[in-house]
């Protein structure tokens, strides 16, 4: 038997764990998910799915690819001193089990195996198409006793203004080729005239230039717009980690070998404070021509 | 208080990544090294809060001689000393092992630790589950992804993770385990007298023995490019009405 941790933060990504619970060639899969009227606590959910594990004697447990899921699974196999694979991409039963995951944030790939059983694993996010089938509604719910667990106590709500980074269509981002704070104001009035978010690089929230919140890549924010401006960005691998599920990119760099071109759709070779403001009196022209 | 920071060595790729041939690791011929982000923010975290409350701040890697350099860039940025678990470059220690070897030589320490900083994940392994493993080993509450870090007077912690719409505040009794985001604070740059000073800060080091791994590596593969053609629009500002028609193109005007 083989379960799956309907941790649905996130339903697209536990039906993508559905989908690759089902790739393993076992008939018998059942999501489970926790019941808390406490609200959420990773240990004691954690040491619900440990004793559910034992109960069916499932073979294989499968989380989705969330902050929760990661971390509910790893509490699992820290209480039952088993390894754990984090974000697989593709795995296939046996003794041991083999699998492919990620690593770097998806910039580079790892085929390992894994000793024990059962086997702990969660799946990358889109690293497979979601289970359709409504069957995947059904989820067999684990009661948690109320008293047990490190528990969040309080949330703050937090009010963003504009558009959201993560959920952007269009993301216009700036990185050390931008030269300053101030610098951004370019980047700003682009983003303004497309209605889309404004982003960066980590050399630019090293600097201080802009906060934490607008970073793209492995330790920033993961985007997926349909266009991506990079300007004044070279395209390191973990910057790329964080934009490679953007449908289209367009690069403004004056360094023709910079790294960014090669995931380039469209490339502007030249200096952003130059081109960038040519493209917004561009479109206001346009626009005004209506 | 006494705040103990866990960093791992990583290479510094820039655009592309190269494999060694036996494709088991990175080729590193032209790269420096670095620490994960949120790691480095970790270490930020401990020296601010031994500056607010007095104590000391202990740096840990698990890695091979050379991490000595990561040892001593943290202690330039203010961690006090440093405990490197020395390893053989070829091969690489599972999760499960690094995190026993951790636990192994947090119980050989004189002192207790009131907080253990975890980077939220590792940046080449990316396991998220060391810092939990140390907590249950440890019997010790722990919190991830945590972006904001407040000791209270009543030796509890107050730890903020950041979730969609808002923020989830923990607060746990220490000893605690907690994991670190960048974007937890703005790390400082090292000033060359940091850099000085540590060169002479203690370095305790010790040779654990390398279990075989239950999560066990065989071989990396570089992931298939997107083998994208890429359209020129032009040079300079020259470019504008180009880019325009793309915007258009897309739907995007
Ligand atoms: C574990 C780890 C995680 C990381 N996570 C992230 C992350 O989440 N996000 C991230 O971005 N980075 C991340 N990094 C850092 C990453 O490796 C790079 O250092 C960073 O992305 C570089 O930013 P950049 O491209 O702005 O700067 P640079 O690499 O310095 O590139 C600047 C570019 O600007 C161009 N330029 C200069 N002047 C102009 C001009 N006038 N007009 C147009 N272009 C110009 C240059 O030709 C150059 O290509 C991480 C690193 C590590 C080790
Ligand atoms: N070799 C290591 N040496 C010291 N700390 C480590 C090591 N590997 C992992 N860690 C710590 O555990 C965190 C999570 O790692 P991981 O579980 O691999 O994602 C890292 O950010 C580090 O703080």
């Amino acid at each position: 038997m083989i379960l799956v941790f309907a941790e649905r933060s996130d339903e697209e990504l536990f039906r993508q764990a559905l989908a690759f619970a089902r790739s393993l060639g076992d008939d018998d899969v059942l999501a489970v998910g926790i019941d808390d009227p406490a609200g959420y606590s990773p240990d004691a959910w954690g040491t619900a799915l440990a004793g559910v594990t034992g109960d069916r004697r499932a073979s294989v447990v499968v989380g989705p690819g969330t902050e929760r899921g990661n971390e509910v699974l790893a509490h699992v196999a820290a209480m039952l001193d088993l390894p754990m694979a984090a974000n697989c991409t593709s795995a296939t039963s046996g003794d041991p089990l083999t699998l492919t995951r990620i690593r770097w944030g998806g910039s580079l790939l790892e085929e390992a195996q894994l000793h024990g059983s059962p086997a702990l694993l969660t799946v990358a996010p889109h690293a497979v198409a979601a289970d359709p089938a409504a069957e995947s509604d059904v989820v067999e719910l684990l009661s948690v006793a109320p008293d047990g667990g490190v528990r969040v106590s309080e949330r703050v709500e937090t009010t963003t203004a504009g558009v959201s980074l993560a959920d952007a269509d269009v993301v216009v981002s700036g990185g050390r080729g931008v030269g300053s704070a101030e610098g951004f104001a370019v980047i700003e009035e682009l983003a303004a005239l497309l209605g889309a978010a404004v982003g960066c690089s980590r050399a630019v929230t090293s600097a201080g230039w802009r906060p934490h919140t607008d970073q793209v890549g492995q330790t920033g924010t993961k985007i997926s717009p349909s266009l991506y401006i990079a300007c004044g960005i070279s395209g390191a691998t973990q910057h790329m980690a964080g934009c490679k599920g953007a449908k289209k990119l367009m690069a403004i760099n004056p360094d023709n070998e910079a790294s960014i071109f090669a995931s380039a759709d469209y490339a502007v070779i030249g200096d952003l404070h130059e081109v960038v403001p040519a493209i917004s009196a561009e479109i206001r022209k346009t626009r005004g021509g209506e | 208080m006494n705040v103990l920071v866990s960093v791992k060595r990583v290479p510094l790729t820039g655009g592309k990544i190269v494999l060694t041939d036996d494709e088991r690791a990175i080729s590193t011929r032209h790269l420096g090294f670095t620490v994960s982000p949120h790691e480095e923010c970790g270490v930020e975290e401990a020296v601010r809060l031994i500056e607010q409350h007095g104590g000391s701040s202990t740096v840990l890697t698990l890695g091979p001689p050379e991490a000595e350099e990561q040892l001593r860039d943290m202690m330039a940025l203010g961690i006090d000393r440093a405990v490197h678990l020395v390893t053989d470059a070829s091969n690489e220690w599972d999760p499960q092992a690094t995190a026993n070897a951790i636990v192994e030589a947090i119980r050989a320490e004189p002192d207790p630790y009131d907080l253990l900083l975890f980077g939220n994940e590792s940046a080449d392994a990316g396991n998220y589950q060391v810092a939990i493993r140390v907590a249950h080993k440890l019997g010790l509450p722990v919190v991830t992804g945590v972006k904001a870090i407040t000791v209270e007077s009543d030796q509890s912690v107050r730890l903020e993770q950041e979730v969609p719409g808002g923020r989830d505040v923990y607060v746990v009794p220490m000893p605690a385990v907690a994991t670190v985001k960048e974007g937890l604070n703005l790390p400082r740059y090292p000033s060359v007298p940091g850099r000085l000073r540590a060169k002479r800060k203690p370095v305790a080091s010790s040779t654990p023995a390398r279990p075989q791994p239950q999560l066990e590596m065989v071989r990396l593969v570089l992931p298939p490019g997107a083998g994208k053609e890429t359209e020129v629009l032009g040079n300079g500002a020259d470019a504008a009405p180009a880019v325009v028609k793309v915007l258009d193109e897309l739907g995007l005007l």
